[in-house]
């Protein structure tokens, strides 16, 4: 048996390991284990690639291992749970821009010896070069808006629109010509550049209630580059990882748009969260919000016999998680049922809210989803809404009008009583205003996450 | 349309179905750490990098084979990490 035998075979091995694992990552048993399992896959695919005879030097490919994995090393320890989602963003734009350099470098060296390219791997290359770009331009622009650096709003107008539609065309067109007619270095960095500003244009126009979906979109797109590149490589193990990932990141798209009742292309195109959609209707003067204090909250919650917490993303700017974690075990040993229920498209990536309870140490039994309190909401005494707004509004099951109408939703409104923990009356990111917030059974306790819940803890202490 | 397009053509459309079996049963509970696990998976790019440094047939070569080296591996050491970080998370209160 040959070495390349032995490689291809290697790679083979890597493919099912990454399969187990991700298998195994359906199940918080098996996850951890499942989690290595897909990393002995990689560690197993890296070393195969070692002996390969094409390597000829080890020198920079140690200083590139050796400085990539210790960054890596240092971001995924210092990383907050409450900064997952720019985290996630940063590690598919790193990996789609890995897949895109890949498939550039394999442009120079078929130009560079003269030989006109291949129709295959031409359009293999284009492909590689293409998704990777916007894979790593989108993921960055993404970054910046979920780490508040670029603004979370929608900004859509016709023009961006006008110019993605120009760049998608070009980028096509320049991908034709460089494979169909002329092998041109120039023409193919124009491509380059303008996939790039392709990446910014469509990410830039989805506002920041939508990122769950452009996440995982971006995370299906780093995959599909992967897969891109192993057809330039002609390496199966790439292709087999990138189809893996990006059938895993569509997935999770069609999950998450199926959460807020809207289709993939209104997400990307519908400038959600502009704030003009959904002006706040005129009839202002007769709705009160009623104030509440922490006294009265601890008494109400201390007392109660079943609480519901709805957790969004207020409570993961605020990093209310332990508070929270905290108030829900005083009630506890007060003998209150205590339950937190995450909608799917809370936070800014799916699973988001999940993952800060996990780490606040909120036992896995006691979250549970919409349709686990749905039904049986009146017998609800308090529901508390920590940071959430659009995943709670009435509106998207009274008003047919409504964009968000038809979404799920955690109905609160018919708990008998609704306290909404928030910084303000402002609307949510969908632009528009909440009746919860006006029901006579809501009480608004405003301010910051934590700072709440933490008063909340000490008065319910006093109790 | 050669043979080698074609069979890669294969293991990815096959691949993709695998792919949407086993993920459609992940619970949204691990969504985030099934998202950033397969995401480290997607830095396989790794390979393709380690053979453009490691044929380093030209200065220029190697820079972009360096970059893309580098970017993969902070893809793949922080991926698998960070999702090893938020899984101990999710067991750590199983157990208490």
């Amino acid at each position: 048996m040959g070495m390349t035998t032995a490689i291809q075979l290697a790679y083979l091995l890597s493919a099912v390991l990454f399969i187990l694992g991700i298998k195994r990552l359906g199940h918080p048993e098996t996850a951890p284990g499942g989690n290595r399992l897909a990393a002995i896959g990689m560690l197993l695919a890296v070393a195969a690639t070692l002996l390969d005879r094409q390597i000829l030097g080890f020198t920079w490919i140690i200083v590139g291992l050796v400085a990539g994995g210790l960054i890596g090393l240092m971001m995924a320890r210092t990383v907050k749970m409450t900064a997952m989602p720019q985290m996630v963003a940063v590690f598919n734009g790193f990996g789609g821009a890995a897949s895109g350099l890949v498939a550039v470098a394999e442009f120079l060296r078929v130009s560079g010896a003269g030989v006109p390219l291949a129709v295959d791997a031409g359009v293999s290359i284009m492909a590689g070069t293409l998704i990777g770009a916007v894979t790593f331009s989108g993921s960055m622009v993404a970054y910046g808006k979920l780490q508040g650096i670029v603004t979370g709003n929608a900004i859509q107008n016709s023009f961006i629109r006008f110019l993605s539609i120009l760049l998608a065309l070009g980028s096509l067109g320049a991908a034709g010509y460089v494979v169909g007619l002329e092998t041109d270095v120039v023409i193919f960095f124009a491509l380059v550049a303008a996939s790039l500003i392709l990446g910014v244009l469509v990410v830039i126009p989805i506002g920041g209630a939508d990122m769950p979906v452009v996440v995982a979109l971006l995370n299906s797109y780093s995959g599909l580059a992967a897969a891109a590149a192993g057809f330039v490589l002609q390496n199966n193990a790439l292709i087999i990882s990138g189809a893996l990932v990006g059938a895993s990141g569509l997935i999770l798209t069609s999950i998450m748009c199926r959460a807020m009742n809207r289709s993939l292309a209104n997400v990307l195109f519908s400038a959600f969260g502009t704030g003009g959609g959904g002006p706040v209707t005129g009839d202002d003067g007769d709705r009160v919000a009623t104030p509440i204090e922490a006294e009265d909250t601890a008494m109400i919650l201390g007392y109660a016999s079943q609480v519901v917490f709805v957790p969004g993303y207020g409570l993961a700017v605020a990093q209310a998680q332990h508070k929270l974690r905290e108030l829900g075990d005083l009630l506890r040993a007060r003998g209150v049922k205590v339950r937190y229920c995450v909608h799917p498209v809370a936070g800014r990536m799916p699973g988001h809210m999940n993952v800060l309870l996990a780490e606040a140490n909120v036992p896995y039994e006691q979250l549970c989803e919409p349709d686990d309190v749905n039904p049986d909401m009146e017998n609800i005494d308090v529901t508390v809404v920590v940071g959430a707004n659009d995943v709670v509004n009435p509106l998207a099951r009274d008003d047919p009008s409504s964009p968000i109408a038809g979404m799920p939703i955690i109905e609160c409104d018919r708990s008998k009583t609704s306290i909404v923990i928030k910084r303000s009356l402002s609307p949510g990111y969908a632009g528009l205003d909440n009746p919860l917030f006006y029901k006579p059974n809501s009480r608004m306790f405003f301010g910051d996450a934590a700072d709440v819940v933490g008063r909340i803890v000490e008065e319910v202490k006093e109790l | 349309m050669t043979g080698t397009l074609l069979v890669g053509l294969y293991v990815f459309v096959l691949a993709m179905f695998v792919g949407f079996e086993i993920i459609t049963k992940v619970p949204p509970k691990l969504h985030t750490p099934l998202m950033s696990g397969s995401n480290a998976i997607s830095g396989i790019s790794i390979v393709g990098a380690l053979l453009v440094v490691g044929a380093g047939e030209s200065p220029v070569m190697r820079w972009i084979g360096l970059a893309a080296l580098i970017m993969a591996t902070i893809n793949v050491v922080g991926g698998f990490m960070v999702t090893d970080r938020m899984l101990q998370m999710f067991k750590s209160k199983d157990a208490s």
